[in-house]
């Protein structure tokens, strides 16, 4: 929940972040696909201490039959914490935010796989988040659309998740534990770096029109840096220099 | 967008990369217009041949289409038809009218039981997706010898390419017969060690992906092929 703890101090004096991160900066990403041999398309990311690991099957027959749409494919997202991610032990299986955010995350791909291909069809997408250190629904959205391409499925863009905030009347770039924790708002939006569009956006705390529009220009220009490495990553694996 | 000659272009691009402008261009699979622009939705190679730009994936799945042939094992036998696993989305159904043997009602599974394979064309894909498979024609058959190893569905274009020299360059390689169906299996049958040195060989083409580095893999292969001498 944000709300601010007031005397927790996130910010040093001059101005960088407890990690010694520039409010602008954000932190360190790693992205490989095709890491999982029995996947047909397959990532893994690394942001920060976060590590999101992603699958993709099919597309396929859908099951049970009543899923079926006659005019496109499903998107079945699920999102797992591993119960040794964090340093308290989650209880392992389905739990109500796992669930909300393989909603959000599958109305987010949805915007941009061409799921009309695949009629009756289903695509699984199972995202499992090794280490958690706050943002690992923004590193699974990144690892889905790249799994995604790596399974070949048709895609009018990429989509990368990323998240600004704010603490100590500041708004930060890509929030780690402790921002998160005792900042004052979180805003993780996903975006489609070639068009510019927004898929998946939520709010958690409060920001001025100001303050949301400085996190906003944060998380794309964040969405451009993350999107140089999913190419890399990309070419890491096919060979050859992309556009 | 570099200009070379049609056919000559090998980009590597990205699920909504922009590839060039639309105008005078049409676009083929693996590609769409935007506004006034033509992007990519897979990642894959840009080959632009006669005015059409299209991209060559890297990875793909098989989608059935009407007179495809096919390999398709067996996963179910009713009375009077087989499904059939296709490797794509959906199991194509063979009724037991267009088997080419003469089946009883009740006795399917005595000409073809669970995880036999069989040679097929796909005679009908409706817009649902409903596979009908066929039997009757020259050639199809069950296989009940040789060898069926998977081949990732983009290298088909290029083994088929230029009179499908390629294959050919295999079938002497390997001194084994060779079937390529459409949905990304293909049937060989010889000696051990032929069919042993194919699948070696596609084990490296798909661990790669692009289509364009299938020449080189066979090349660096052929050294160790059973029938070098006479390639």
């Amino acid at each position: 929940m944000m709300g601010g703890y007031g005397d927790v101090q996130l910010l040093k004096e001059d101005g960088t972040r407890l990690d010694g991160r520039a409010v602008d900066e954000m932190r360190p990403v790693e992205i490989k696909v095709g890491v999982l041999p029995a996947a047909q398309g397959s990532a893994w990311v690394k942001q920060g201490l976060n590590v999101a690991v992603c699958a993709v099957y099919g597309p396929m027959e859908a099951h049970p039959r009543k899923i079926q749409r006659q005019d496109r494919a499903v998107l079945d997202v699920r999102y797992n914490m591993a119960p040794f991610s964090t340093g308290e032990r989650i209880r392992p299986g389905f739990n109500r935010r796992a669930r909300e955010i393989s909603k959000v995350t599958a109305e987010a791909l949805e915007s941009v796989v061409l799921l009309e291909r695949y009629p009756r069809s289903k695509i699984r997408v199972e995202i499992e988040i090794l280490a958690a250190e706050a943002g690992t629904r923004c590193a699974g959205i990144t690892a889905a659309s790249m799994a995604l391409a790596d399974a070949g499925i048709p895609m009018r863009d990429l989509v990368v998740g990323i998240a600004s905030g704010k603490i100590q009347d500041t708004v930060v770039l890509d929030l780690d534990k402790a921002e998160d924790n005792y900042g004052q708002a979180d805003l993780p939006a996903g975006i489609c770096p070639n068009t510019g569009e927004l898929v998946f956006l939520q709010m958690d705390g409060d920001l001025s029109i100001e303050e949301y529009n400085l996190a906003m220009e944060y998380n794309f220009k964040a969405a451009a840096e993350i999107h140089e490495i999913m190419v890399a990553a990309l070419a890491a694996k096919y060979g050859g220099g992309e556009a | 967008m570099s200009r070379g000659q049609d056919g000559a272009e090998q980009r590597l691009v990205t699920p909504g990369a922009a590839i060039g402008p639309a105008t005078g261009r049409r676009v083929g699979t693996g590609a769409l217009i935007q506004g006034d622009t033509i992007i990519a939705t897979r990642v894959g190679l840009v080959r632009e041949r006669h005015g059409t730009v299209s991209v060559d994936p890297v990875a793909t799945t098989y989608m059935p289409r009407s007179g495809d042939l096919v390999i398709g094992t067996v996963v179910e036998a009713r009375s009077n038809l087989w499904f059939l696993d296709i490797n794509g989305p959906f199991q194509a159904l063979l009724p037991m009218s267009l088997a080419p043997w003469k089946v009883e009602f009740g006795g399917t599974s005595d000409h073809a039981d669970i995880n036999d394979s069989l040679l097929m064309r796909v005679q009908e894909v409706d817009e649902v997706q409903n596979v009908v498979a066929t039997m009757r024609g020259i050639g199809l058959r069950r296989l009940s010898e040789g060898a069926v190893l998977q081949v990732d569905v983009q290298h088909n274009d290029t083994l088929r390419a230029e009179g499908a020299s390629l294959l050919k360059r295999l079938r002497d390689l390997s001194d084994c017969r060779i079937v390529l169906a459409d949905n990304g299996r293909m049937w060989v049958d010889g000696e051990h060690a032929g069919i042993d040195w194919l699948r070696s060989l596609f084990r490296d083409v798909a661990a790669a992906g692009r289509t364009d580095a299938l020449n080189n893999i066979v090349e660096q292969h052929a050294a160790n092929a059973p029938n070098r001498g006479e390639a």
